[in-house]
């Protein structure tokens, strides 16, 4: 659990920054009147969709962490095998990596209000990242023919099970995604916009690192 | 006293075009899929309730095998499993959870805090239909060949998905499965209840002038959010042991004469991951309860809560410490001995904030001016309650007393005391102090006596001779004891003596249950704050709240949630959206 310990560390560690902001130590029977300007009440001025996809992706890292740590400790074990890693993997890596700029570059572009560059790096986005999963599957596949499947050994049992659900949440961000070519396309609400191409580029940005994380224990292993 | 407002102009209310409201068009859209916090609230109480009356029969019949063994002729070993291992699940997750989180969480956030609704009301409504679905999901268990699961609620591998544990066939795929469901729809709705404390409160409400309710259900949710993680994680891959055959928890064995497919997973590996979330889970029903306590105690007491900020810390230092004291559910698992030493140490450091709060309860009571109500009635039950559980919590949290007691029925006493009969008061106490809110009319005082005194006595009549039986060596999980040498034949009096409390405690629930739509009609009209309290839910202008809670202005809070008798005030409280410049004169 030495992962997920320390993912929830560096949690803790933002969370108490953030209480100390908020005056924990103060007396507030001793406190009267309006606690000054609105900002006084500690609220950030973060947009809200933006925090609780904070609070997701926390959510969505203590089960990846989880994971993580479920996967050392198997490995620790007599039947572990490991399994080939195909080169398929690292074109992948390449490409997932492509659909976070594509979306690095739709915001820059939202920003200068060129709606029709936000369009084109929408599509390359959405484009790059269906790509990685048929590659994810095209690799499970490879896999399939080198004789490894899920039940092979505990190892390709994690490899097909973890892929699994790094790709649905890639999926469930396409949705998302989706949603901001919709408006990328009516291109009436700029600043919906903006804020929704900042949250997918997050979430990519995010699902990204995972996959990174992921990729390195495999090649570890 | 600083009063650095006295003078000074109220900052204008937020107008209350500045938050988008979802307005429902038809009845549909109003009481059924309804975005309105408070109508997700009551859908989550009821289906909760519901649910959790399951439960409450499934343990009359587990207590009426135990007393009078044979009788119910249908009760055979498969059948008592599955009792206690669905009354478990579902009392634990089902219940506690979603009714603290779901129903209070939704209820009573966005009103304390000042706000018109959930940040995601979408999202919110989504969490709601998700949990029903899970409670189907789980119900259809009952209903499948081979019944529900009977591998106890902690479901353990490798036996729980072997062939000859009662529900192997469809059962423990269905309660994998809502658990799985119940952990989605739970993040949908703890995303809105974190943001909600997070960005919705209103002017003036920082946060160490929320009342402790909203602490602990945010701290709550918190953990939760972090924790069920590694429930879903334990589901998903046992899951794939079921169905699909891989290894991840089930070791090589033979089962049943024959060598099956598994081999070389971990069963301990699920323990870890099981009590990575049990444990939290035990907070994540508690802190809730911690925080409504305190606010029924001082609101009953006439009195501001002793020690506000020692309780706020202690809410968050115990959310932080639930975190690294799992393994001590595993003492027997033959873990390493230098570990046993250390989750018993973790354990025994979270008894110092705990033990704060039962002070500062205690000293907020010291010359109160209390009233015996119904909540305050229920929160003094609680706080006796939670002591003496978290006393053997000390005892079995020591590995040496561990190991001894592992698996007894002083491991069910303890328990049940601490994280069933205590939130459980809680949760009685804050529907009797808050159904004024909800529904305009008060609960029947006579039928709320009875339910309380009845519940109260006869819960200690269950539980304190249990830990006796647990001392004696009567194992839990067992179907029926028959001779045994070191069981005396009169434990079985007391057995019987336990059963028959059991089944009236139970049957007093009827009664409130009966009070809960009896009053709905014909309680006495409460009017808008009937307990005389200082937080903003009280202070809505119309009493049940309308959609959007607070009219055209939101509120300003101006104060603590705490001040009651202040010297100098005209009334004995004095509202946290009441300005400075009058009142306290």
């Amino acid at each position: 659990m030495g992962v997920t310990i320390l993912f929830f560390t560096g949690l803790a560690v933002i969370a108490v920054w953030w209480l100390s902001t908020q005056r924990l130590t103060s007396k507030p029977w001793l406190e009267q009147g309006p606690a000054g300007e609105p900002t006084g009440t500690g609220v950030s001025s973060v947009p809200i969709a933006k925090v609780g996809l904070g609070v997701l992706l926390a959510a969505i890292g203590s089960l990846f962490a989880l994971f993580i740590s479920a996967y050392f400790m198997r490995m620790q074990l007599a039947d572990w095998r490991p399994v080939p890693k195909p080169t398929l993997l690292w074109i992948n890596t390449g490409v997932l990596m492509l659909s976070s700029a594509a979306l690095q570059w739709a915001q820059a572009m939202a920003d200068r209000d060129k709606v029709r560059s936000v369009r084109i790096a929408l599509l390359g986005a959405g484009a790059t990242a269906l790509l990685f999963i048929a590659g994810q599957v095209v690799a499970w596949r490879q896999l399939g023919d080198a004789g490894y499947f899920l039940t092979s050994n505990p190892a390709s049992s994690f490899f097909f099970l973890i892929t699994a659900l790094h790709g649905l949440h890639v999926l469930g961000g396409l949705a998302a995604l989706g949603r901001n070519i919709i408006r990328a396309w009516q291109g009436r609400d700029l600043p919906k916009l903006r804020l929704g191409l900042d949250l997918c580029s997050l979430y990519w940005d995010f699902l990204l690192l995972m996959w990174l994380v992921l990729f390195g224990l495999l090649l570890l292993s | 006293m600083v009063d650095t407002a006295i003078g000074r102009e109220p900052i204008a209310p937020a107008e209350a075009g500045e938050v988008e409201l979802y307005h429902p068009h038809s009845w549909i859209t109003k009481y059924v899929f309804s975005q309105d916090a408070k109508i997700i609230a009551i859908q989550y109480s009821l289906t909760a309730m519901a649910i959790g009356l399951v439960a409450l029969v499934l343990s009359w019949l587990t207590r009426w095998q135990l007393a009078f063994p044979g009788t119910l002729s249908f009760i055979d070993p498969s059948q008592y499993l599955q009792y206690i291992t669905m009354h478990g699940m579902i009392m634990v997750v089902y219940l506690l959870t979603a009714l603290f989180l779901g129903g209070f969480g939704n209820y009573l956030i966005p009103l304390m805090v000042g706000a018109r609704d959930m940040a995601f009301p979408y999202l919110n409504m989504l969490s709601y239909w998700t949990y029903l679905l899970a409670v189907l999901v789980l119900v259809a268990s009952f209903f499948v060949p081979g019944g529900p699961t009977g591998a106890g609620w902690t479901l353990y591998p490798p036996q729980s998905i072997l062939p000859g544990t009662p529900g192997y066939e469809w059962g423990i795929i269905l309660m994998l499965a809502s658990l799985i469901i119940f952990i989605i729809g739970f993040t949908m709705g703890g995303l809105n209840y974190v943001v909600t404390v997070l960005q919705g409160r209103a002017r003036g409400m920082t946060l160490m002038r929320m009342p402790l309710t909203i602490w602990g259900i945010f701290t709550a949710t918190v953990l939760a959010l972090l924790a069920f993680p590694a429930l879903f994680v334990g589901a998903v891959m046992m899951l794939f042991d079921r169905v699909l055959g891989t290894s991840f928890f089930m070791p090589s064995l033979v089962s049943m004469g024959e060598q099956l497919q598994y081999g070389g997973g971990s069963p301990i590996l699920f323990q870890h991951l099981f009590w990575f979330f049990g444990h939290p889970e035990v907070y994540i029903v508690a802190l809730p309860a911690f925080g409504i306590v305190s606010d029924l105690i001082s609101t009953h007491a006439r009195r501001n809560i002793f020690g506000y900020r020692m309780m706020v810390w202690a809410i968050v230092a115990i959310g932080v410490l639930s975190f690294v004291v799992w393994a001590h559910h595993m003492y027997v698992s033959g873990m390493n001995p230098w570990f046993g030493f250390f989750f018993a140490t973790t354990t025994l450091i979270i008894a110092i904030p705990t033990a704060i709060k039962v002070y500062n309860w205690v000293l907020t009571l010291w010359h109160g001016d209390i009233h015996l109500t119904i909540p305050m009635l229920f929160a003094l039950a609680f706080i006796v309650t939670f002591v003496n559980g978290g006393l053997t919590g000390l005892f079995l949290g020591n590995v040496v007393v561990d190991v001894p007691l592992s698996d007894t029925m002083f491991v069910v006493a303890h328990f049940h005391m601490v994280m069933g009969v205590a939130p459980i008061f809680v949760i009685f106490g804050a529907l009797y102090h808050w159904y004024p809110k909800v529904t305009g009319r008060m609960l029947n005082e006579w039928l709320g006596q009875l339910h309380f005194w009845v519940t109260f006595i006869g819960a200690y009549a269950i539980f304190f001779p249990m830990h006796y039986l647990g001392l004696l060596g009567m194992p839990r999980r067992y179907h029926e004891i028959g001779q045994t040498s070191f069981v005396p034949e009169s434990a079985q009096n007391l057995n019987v003596f336990i059963t028959i409390a059991a089944l009236t405690v139970g049957a007093v629930q009827l009664v409130f249950l009966f009070n809960l739509f009896w009053s709905l009609r014909y309680g006495r009209a409460s009017g808008g704050n009937p307990w005389r309290a200082t937080t903003l839910e009280w202070q809505t202008p119309e009493t049940p709240p309308p959609h959007g809670n607070w009219g055209k202005e939101l509120p300003v809070v101006y104060r603590w949630a705490y001040d009651y008798n202040v010297p100098g005030a005209k009334e004995d409280f004095l509202p946290q959206n009441q300005p400075p410049d009058w009142g306290t004169g």
